[in-house]
């Protein structure tokens, strides 16, 4: 039988395919008794829920392809048609129009848990930098999706971030002449933007799979953030987490209808109701919620060069982030100097999504530059001052040992064994 | 604590097989819940894929003049993507279609097949005889049959009376679109429901008052 994989199940079925192609092996290693930390919060949940999410948005992306016309000329109408004359299409256009929102809800939780328990550091340095991949591709995914719709905020939003690449020197207009495939954001552009959309999400899928190896060599941080030592800090993944991951999942789907039932349009921009004309800027170019920090740091700079490097620079910055913080404690929670700033930064990043959101006028322009100061000062300089100077609080021995109380030794092996004995 | 203990001993074996059906009612009604609510998300998108408003809206019932087609003429319309033949048919084919020698060499000549609405199914399978109205589909594999009205001795076979000629694969109908004998399509070509909205007005997609008739019914498209 050589070659043949050795399999545990007892089904004939399974076990003649898993003996040739051991998935469900995998499956079983990598989802049911995956040694996963018995501490986890809820905060655990957003990197399964944004699994889900992604799914949900290649799904109903693709239907709606199925309906959707590229072309300059039947753009606008055929989404119409959408949602008013084919079967649902109004549903399957909500939820993927609010599903975009709702992912990045989800992953912005899921980088500020990352922020906040320190899961960038040592090992999982790769992890978070595959992270910061996917949300970038996330974001040029999200920026051309929104543009398919080819209202005026899609044509607008089109003209302006694809200006961006306008301000580097000498290669900059030739880049944005490549970028649209013509003069100006026309036809060509829609065709490709469409054609990217629909490849990025699996090009998501892919990297979330290395995301996935990623995390499953290392093995997930926990709120600790202090390494498994023994079995006793672990939980088989199922069904202690496929629960805890439902239990997320039921909440993060009745947010997710209340948006599509009741506030579909609570998020979008009213412009984008008004076909795309090349002839009429509207009086408020705005991205979506999501992009508006961002959007403000680009503002907030009075260069045009200097403002676009801040922007990019305020997501690259990211990648060298676990060389950046020089603690080598994970969790802020027993980091009494640097938690405070992990909230200062959250507040700063909120501001700068309110400044994007407002003219750059009066206070927003201060309030604007204030905040994007802060938001780099906290990477580049705070991050490696803080690790120097701070003390941190004492680290628990173990996972177990706060759950399990005791001493700290493992449990007699009865008492761990029983009631498996019984079920 | 001797009580108590002594309490859940004994009824332990009926309670351990009350937990068990619990447990199985618990996992079915999970099942059952989690089966509704994968039919309730999966609906939208089957239905989705359905015909939509507009493209219902687009094969409503259309309007032809008859007054404009010539006897021995025929026009064709496209109704839901579909070419449906419309023959003004003349006495003297009227006069072959009930001749025995054309109609011995017919595989169904009294429409006994479902390929027609019930009042088209007689000899001239149409409402008006003169007027022929038909789908112009080949039921064997879907090529559109030539229109041969003029009778010729020997093309496209010897003797032959007029009527429609298949291209692709050599079926023959009359001009009724019944289907020969010994040619590769099986049935005779559809008739679409249609009514007579005026003496010279056409209108099809729509049965004559009383009649339910779906174009969908039929054997063989």
């Amino acid at each position: 039988m050589a070659g043949l994989h050795k399999s545990e199940f007892t089904n004939p079925v399974i076990r003649w395919v898993d003996t040739r192609m051991p998935v469900f092996t995998m499956m079983q290693k990598e989802y049911g008794s995956f040694p996963t930390p018995r501490n986890f919060n809820y905060f655990w949940n957003f990197g399964a829920l944004a699994m889900v999410n992604l799914m949900i948005m290649i799904i109903t992306g693709i239907f709606l392809a199925m309906n959707y016309a590229p072309n300059t000329a039947m753009a606008f109408d055929s989404v119409q048609r959408i949602m008013r004359d084919v079967n649902y299409g109004w549903l399957l256009r909500y939820v993927h129009q609010n599903g975009a929102s709702m992912f990045f809800i989800v992953v912005y939780i899921h980088i500020f848990r990352g922020l906040y328990y320190g899961s960038y550091k040592y090992p999982r340095e790769l992890l978070w930098m595959i992270g910061v991949v996917l949300l970038i591709l996330m974001m040029a995914t999200a920026f051309m999706g929104y543009v398919l719709p080819w209202g005026q905020m899609s044509y607008w939003g089109a003209t302006v971030i694809t200006n961006l690449f306008s301000a580097f020197p000498i290669v900059g207009d030739p880049i944005v002449t490549w970028l649209w495939g013509g003069f100006s954001v026309d036809n060509p552009t829609l065709n490709r933007f469409f054609s990217l959309h629909y490849l990025l999400p699996f090009v998501l899928v892919g990297v979330t799979f290395l995301h996935v190896v990623a995390l499953h060599i290392t093995g997930s941080n926990n709120p600790l953030g202090i390494d498994v030592k023994s079995p006793q800090d672990t939980l088989p993944f199922h069904p202690y987490y496929t629960i805890k991951d439902s239990v997320g999942i039921c909440v993060y789907l009745m947010v997710f209808a209340a948006l599509v039932f009741f506030a579909p349009n609570f998020l979008g921009d009213p412009n984008n109701f008004i076909p795309a004309n090349p002839l009429q800027t509207p009086a408020d170019i705005v991205p979506e919620w999501y992009f508006l920090p961002f959007y403000a740091i680009l503002r907030s700079v009075p260069n045009k060069l200097g403002g676009v490097c801040m922007m990019f620079g305020s997501l690259l910055v990211l990648f060298v982030l676990p060389w950046l913080d020089t603690s080598k404690v994970r969790s802020a929670r027993f980091r009494p100097l640097y938690r405070p700033f992990i909230f200062v930064l959250v507040v700063s990043v909120v501001i700068l999504g309110m400044v994007g959101a407002h003219r750059p006028e009066g206070i927003w322009v201060v309030l604007g530059r204030v905040c994007t100061a802060y938001y780099f000062l906290h990477f580049l300089v705070l991050l490696p001052i803080i690790g120097k100077f701070e003390r941190p609080l004492p680290l628990p021995e173990s996972i177990s040992k706060p759950v399990l109380g005791g001493g700290g030794g493992p449990l007699p092996a009865g008492a761990a064994a029983k009631p498996m004995e019984k079920a | 604590m001797d009580a108590a203990s002594g309490a859940a001993v004994a009824p332990a074996v009926g309670s351990e097989q009350a937990r068990t059906d619990r447990r199985d009612f618990l996992r079915m009604v999970t099942g059952a819940g989690a089966a509704i609510g994968a039919g309730a998300i999966a609906w939208p998108f089957i239905d989705y894929m359905n015909p939509s408003e507009d493209v219902i809206a687009a094969g409503a019932a259309i309007d032809v003049d008859l007054s404009k087609v010539e006897p021995g003429q025929q026009i064709t319309i496209l109704w839901r993507g579909r070419p449906i033949l419309v023959v003004n048919r003349t006495k003297a084919a009227l006069e072959t279609l009930q001749e025995p020698g054309l109609v011995g060499r017919l595989a169904d000549p009294a429409s006994t097949v479902h390929q027609q609405p019930p009042y088209a199914q007689n000899w001239h399978r149409s409402i008006k005889p003169e007027f022929a109205v038909l789908v112009g589909i080949c039921t064997h594999l879907g090529c559109l049959p030539k229109y041969l009205p003029t009778p010729d001795p020997t093309t496209p076979e010897a003797n032959w009376p007029g009527g429609y000629f298949c291209p692709c694969h050599g079926s023959k109908y009359d001009l009724a679109g019944r289907v020969y004998k010994s040619v590769p399509a099986p049935y005779n070509l559809p008739v679409p429901p249609y009514r007579f909205s005026g003496d010279q007005k056409l209108r099809i997609g729509e049965n004559p008052p009383g009649a339910t008739f779906d174009l969908a019914s039929v054997v063989q498209m």
